[in-house]
């Protein structure tokens, strides 16, 4: 038995799940301090079916609680960036091509050092010890908390990247370090980006981390508690602390994966309609499509692996107008705030829930108050809305074939049954609650992202090795052994190189071990 | 003479990255440095062909090694300006106009530090009209321009000069000096008259570049697909689309070979690349080869280079022609699909 919790910018869902069924869902209220909203959708499963703490295997949370700090620039630490390269990169230091504000927040100390690998881990040039040092001295007077250090091929070698956090630890011994070469793929600017993100939200990690521990404690739960990652698969509380920016997308990788898993689909698109936005990503062999090119958070350019999702500002709380233009849906919802301010509810704005309400599609708040808006504009607006998404659709197909299509969301009563290009609309039981499901049904994976010197009589050797590690990193994430795949081998020789040296690129990914897994240590 | 300044970079280097045909640099960090180039000195002034005085000094600026170690390894951004005051001093005489080599989304910009930093105008042109992977594959070739001297300088402060017998032998010795410079190398060459800039480059490809950059923005916001839109820009078509389903990568130590099959619409596309898109077939069948342009674009129509093809990317597949100089029996023998080891015909896109 195990608990899946989504935390949401307006609700915190949670479902008990046993095997593939699920016992119990709440949904409440998301509160700014995420742990009460957690423990008030404990108690909401605990009411709806009783069960035995002691007998939650684990507990799977996917949280939009990071990205969002970022997104508003609140709780992020003092943090600097320092890189090792020099005399080259020199031309584009760190947090070049940054937004100004998110810059500004968290101080954008920047520190171009010495050091760094050429393609084939000779030394570009020798670590600068003093030079560290004099760093370490600038960033202790500017009260810099985290550090992210970068070096250039740090995925060829990382030693100069852990003996820059060295001298920069034995000067600052409180200093927070995250490093390049565990964090991003291949891309200098992109790898230091991400990392300098997740440097920015490790003191909010570790608040984080304590507060889901404390509630579960709480709550008389010792199970192991995972965070979703991006790519739908998960990572334990420890590895959060270190690495919070691995959970940047998986809201909507959490209710991709969920509706697959309600759906028993492995293709097809899935749409994800919530309070503020609706989502629309595509499922293959069951995980979310990736996105292909550079991913964008709050402005930054970074090489994570996200799902390729479009993302459009309609949801239940759309605030709904009329215009000389034409009705419009969106983009601005009232959010947690639809309780309030919604017509159902007694509330004085038009949203897209009152018309859903008008329409007798949902039963929420009270359809009296809604029983006199006009008939055409209900049906305008549900012709905008399935217009929408129809178009949102069409633009993630690759082929004119048939596409089941999954409806999820607390929003998708807006949809109607028959949206244009769409073979088959299936709305499966319990899919308000996919996206706690998908945390609940989350996998584990690992990868291997790295240049290789491939004897062409050796080739064959060198990419099972690659294999291997990629498949001992999930089995030591927590993957079940004899469920782990690979599901990713990609080999790019880097051009014009001698030695035939070749970047590659595995992945596998398993299913949790669940039934056995240790108790959490720090509880 | 028009100024350029760094918003329209950003046109220029996603045009570019379309018309380099999956190679020519990354358009991100060519964009980057360009910009900074252009925020501290100022607008480059561009100049057309026509402008060009017969006795002007012209010289060719490009990037040479690995794309991909340049995403890790990022320039010191002296390195242009390096490679040609090293020309520049060999030659002996000032040097008054600079032009890319090729046509890329790093190598279109290639000049920019140079030209804003020491006050040059860049010629709006190139010597290839798109990208491919050798130095001797510039109309230069098929007119005696050599590439003599030619300058190769890195980021640590290290510049070489070669006096070479050829445009081939510039290929070589310039690819040998840059492996050792750790794969990523600026160089300056083919220095000629400004008579012979006019009758030999390929005019306007910096326009060119910088209207398909726009292009691309404005039809996206219009939400017109952006890949037809791109397709008849250049008078060319869509080939295929389709999902990328397996990417091969050929084990050559020189260049970044290899080959993507695609499926879509009931049939399938083979892309065979040497940094740069050489061939398109549809079912076994040659649609699209060197030197016609093959540009392969994300459904944003964003252009892919050919080292970030994988597994699960949705593409289009695009075929336009190429300048008509490569068309000439001579241009043929120099970038056409013999020049690759082929032994199909090449057969004009756009039926010419």
């Amino acid at each position: 038995m195990h608990i899946g919790i989504d935390v949401g910018g307006t609700n915190t869902d949670a479902v008990l799940v046993e095997g593939r069924r699920v016992l119990a869902e709440c949904k409440t209220t998301t509160t700014a301090d995420v742990t009460t909203g957690i423990v008030n959708a404990l108690n909401g499963l605990q009411a709806a079916q009783n069960f035995e703490p002691a007998a939650v295997n684990a507990v799977m949370i996917g949280t939009t609680h990071f990205v969002n700090a970022v997104v508003e620039g609140r709780g992020l630490a003092q943090t600097a960036a320092v890189r090792l390269g020099l005399p080259a990169t020199k031309a584009l230091p760190p947090f070049v091509d940054w937004p100004q504000r998110l810059r500004q927040v968290i101080g954008g100390h920047s520190y171009l050092c010495h050091g760094g690998y050429e393609y084939d881990g000779r030394v570009i040039s020798p670590l600068d010890e003093d030079e560290l040092r004099g760093v370490a001295t600038d960033i202790a007077a500017k009260g810099v908390r985290s550090v992210a250090i970068s070096s250039v091929f740090s995925l060829v070698n990382g030693d100069l990247e852990r003996r820059a956090a060295e001298i920069l630890t034995a000067e600052v011994p409180d200093l927070l370090v995250s490093f390049s070469h565990e964090i991003g793929r291949l891309g200098l600017l992109e790898r230091e980006n991400a990392t300098i993100i997740n440097a920015a939200l490790r003191e909010l990690a570790e608040q984080i981390a304590d507060g889901l521990t404390e509630s579960l404690t709480a709550q008389g739960i010792d199970a192991p508690l995972y965070l979703s990652q991006n790519d739908g698969t998960l990572m334990d509380l420890e590895y959060a602390r270190c690495y919070p920016v691995a959970t940047f997308s998986s809201g909507p990788t959490n209710s991709m994966r969920g509706g697959a898993f309600l759906s028993g689909l492995d293709e097809c698109a899935v749409i994800d309609v919530g309070g503020t936005t609706t989502d629309v990503g595509m499922l293959h062999n069951g995980f979310p499509r990736e996105a292909s090119s550079e991913v964008m958070i709050s402005g930054v350019r970074t090489n994570f692996r996200m799902p390729d999702v479009l993302s459009i500002g309609l949801g239940g709380g759309s605030v709904v107008r009329e215009q000389k233009e034409g009705i419009s849906v969106g983009p601005d919802s009232v959010g947690y705030r639809l309780a309030q301010q919604s017509l159902v509810f007694g509330g004085d704005t038009l949203t897209a829930t009152d018309i859903a309400v008008a329409a007798g599609l949902a039963e929420i708040g009270d359809p009296g108050l809604v029983k006199n808006l006009d008939r055409k504009l209900v049906d305008a607006v549900l012709d905008h809305v399935c217009e929408q998404i129809a178009t949102q659709v069409d633009r993630m197909r690759t082929s004119p074939a048939p596409l089941p299509v999954v409806l999820v969301g607390g929003g998708s009563v807006l949809v109607p049954d028959e949206v244009e290009g769409v073979s088959e609309l299936i709305r499966p039981e319990h899919h308000a609650f996919a996206n706690a499901i998908g945390a609940a049904i989350a996998q584990v994976g690992g990868e291997v992202d790295r240049v290789f010197t491939i004897d062409p009589n050796r080739r064959d050797e060198v990419l099972d090795s690659a294999r291997q590690e990629a498949v001992d990193k999930a089995v030591a994430a927590g993957a079940r052994a004899d469920s782990v795949r690979i599901v990713e081998v990609e080999e790019i020789p880097l051009a014009y190189l001698p030695g035939n040296a070749s970047r590659v690129r595995a992945r596998a990914v398993g299913d949790l071990v669940l039934e056995d897994a240790p108790r959490r240590a720090r509880a | 003479m028009r100024e350029i300044g760094a918003d329209e970079l950003r046109h220029i280097a996603r045009g570019a990255a379309i018309l380099g045909t999956g190679g020519g640099g990354d358009p991100y960090i060519g964009r980057l440095v360009a910009e900074q180039a252009v925020l501290e000195y100022g607008p480059v002034l561009v100049a057309e062909l026509h402008e060009v005085p017969d006795d002007a000094l012209v010289a060719g600026i490009g990037m040479i090694g690995a794309p991909t170690v340049m995403i890790e390894k990022l320039p010191a951004g002296e390195e242009a300006v390096t490679a040609f005051l090293t020309l520049q001093r060999e030659i002996g005489r000032p040097i008054t106009h600079v032009l890319p080599i090729e046509v890329g989304g790093m190598n279109s910009l290639a000049p920019f530090p140079v030209a804003a930093s020491l006050g040059l105008p860049v010629l709006d042109a190139d010597c290839m009209g798109r990208a491919f992977p050798m130095v001797q594959m510039v109309v230069c070739t098929l007119d005696g321009v050599l590439a003599r001297p030619l300058a190769v300088a890195d980021e640590k402060g290290n510049s070489i000069v070669l006096d070479v017998h050829d445009n081939h032998w510039a290929e070589r010795l310039a690819r040998s000096a840059t492996i050792g410079m750790g794969c990523t190398a600026l160089m300056s060459s083919f220095p000629m008259s400004g008579k012979q800039a006019r009758d030999i480059t390929i005019p306007g490809t910096l326009t060119l570049a910088a209207k398909l950059g726009r292009l691309v923005e404005r039809v996206r916001q219009q939400h017109v697909d952006p890949c037809q839109a791109i397709a008849s820009f250049l008078g060319g078509e869509v080939l295929f689309t389709g999902k990328v389903v397996d990417v091969m990568r050929a084990n050559d130590p020189g260049f970044a070979k290899g080959e993507a099959r695609l499926e879509g619409d009931g049939a399938s596309c083979r892309l065979e690349f040497q940094n740069e898109h050489l061939v398109a077939s549809r079912d076994g069948e040659v649609v699209a080869s060197v030197p016609d342009l093959i540009c392969v674009l994300d459904a944003e129509g964003e252009p892919v280079p050919a080292e970030r093809l994988r597994y699960g990317q949705r593409v289009a597949v695009l075929g336009a022609p190429c300048h008509p100089r490569w068309r000439t029996p001579e241009g043929l023998a120099l970038v056409g699909p013999s020049a690759f080891g082929y032994s199909h015909a090449y057969s004009p896109l756009g039926g010419q």
